[in-house]
């Protein structure tokens, strides 16, 4: 399974700013291995985002986001102690879920 | 011929459970959707005009109330920090191309409950390019803003 994602949910007034960090190779299926073979696709295809129980974000990513990838949200409403739950789905059907509390 | 038959009682199975889930209320049928489907058809497009299409964005009015922060110049284009901040009123989606990727279509995100209009990605360029942002208001209609960013060493082969 991959490694946790980094979930940092910080209340500014009653506006949670959230950043999270997801390991994953993001492979776009254009780089070639040592040997010359072409490494095959690999990437995040859905992402979810939950404050409080409710369903804020969901988003859709292609090839062209970054190794890695770092995303960054605001949602307002939020209060602190609200739980954040974010999840993700790659293209083999790998998924990966993670908590934070909004502080 | 079992085999068939066999898989036609298997949906019609999932589809019953489905079909209770909905009935009581646990499951909205748009996220259902939304949460199933992955948008092949615009994250496959080669061309940033079929990626537009394939989001419904075929035709979108340049808006000045998008921000697209990107930086001018990409040493790196592995890895290039994109923030879009709608400003326009009743916006539900923001989308990120960047043009002249072999395949444009970086990112889409639907917002509710409370999401505002904010989006930060890092994305790969694979060369000089326009990167746009595009977004959908609860009405349909669809604004765009579109910022050039000079790519020194391409992020999409190696």
């Amino acid at each position: 399974m991959a490694d946790p994602m980094k979930i940092r949910a910080k209340l500014t007034g009653d506006v949670a700013e959230i950043k999270v960090m997801m390991s994953h190779a993001m492979e776009n299926g254009q780089r070639k291995d040592s040997a010359g073979n072409t490494i095959p696709h690999h990437f995040i295809q859905q992402i979810w985002v939950e404050v409080g129980g409710k369903t804020v974000i969901q988003g859709q990513t292609g090839t062209s986001v970054s190794r890695n990838p770092v995303f960054g949200f605001k949602v307002k409403g939020a209060k602190a102690g609200d739980k954040v739950v974010i999840k993700w789905r790659d293209n083999k059907g790998e998924t990966r879920s993670d908590e934070a509390v909004v502080a | 011929m079992d085999m068939l038959r066999r898989s036609m009682v298997k949906s019609v199975g999932a589809g019953g459970v489905l079909a209770a889930a909905l009935a009581a209320g646990l499951l909205k049928p748009t996220r259902v959707l939304a949460a199933e489907e992955w948008n092949r058809a615009a994250f496959d497009a080669k061309e940033a005009s079929a990626a537009l299409k394939g989001i419904g964005a075929s035709n979108t009015a340049d808006s000045k109330d998008i921000l697209l922060k990107a930086p001018d110049i990409a040493e790196n284009g592995a890895v290039v920090p994109v923030e879009v901040v709608s400003n326009i009123p009743n916006t539900i989606s923001i989308a990120v191309l960047s043009l002249k990727n072999p395949l444009p279509l970086a990112a889409a995100f639907d917002y509710s409950n409370g999401a505002m209009p904010e989006l930060q990605v890092r994305v790969r360029l694979a060369e000089t390019t326009q990167v746009k942002a595009v977004v959908k208001t609860a009405d349909g209609k669809f604004y765009s803003a579109q910022k050039e960013v000079k790519v020194t060493v391409g992020g999409c082969g190696g």
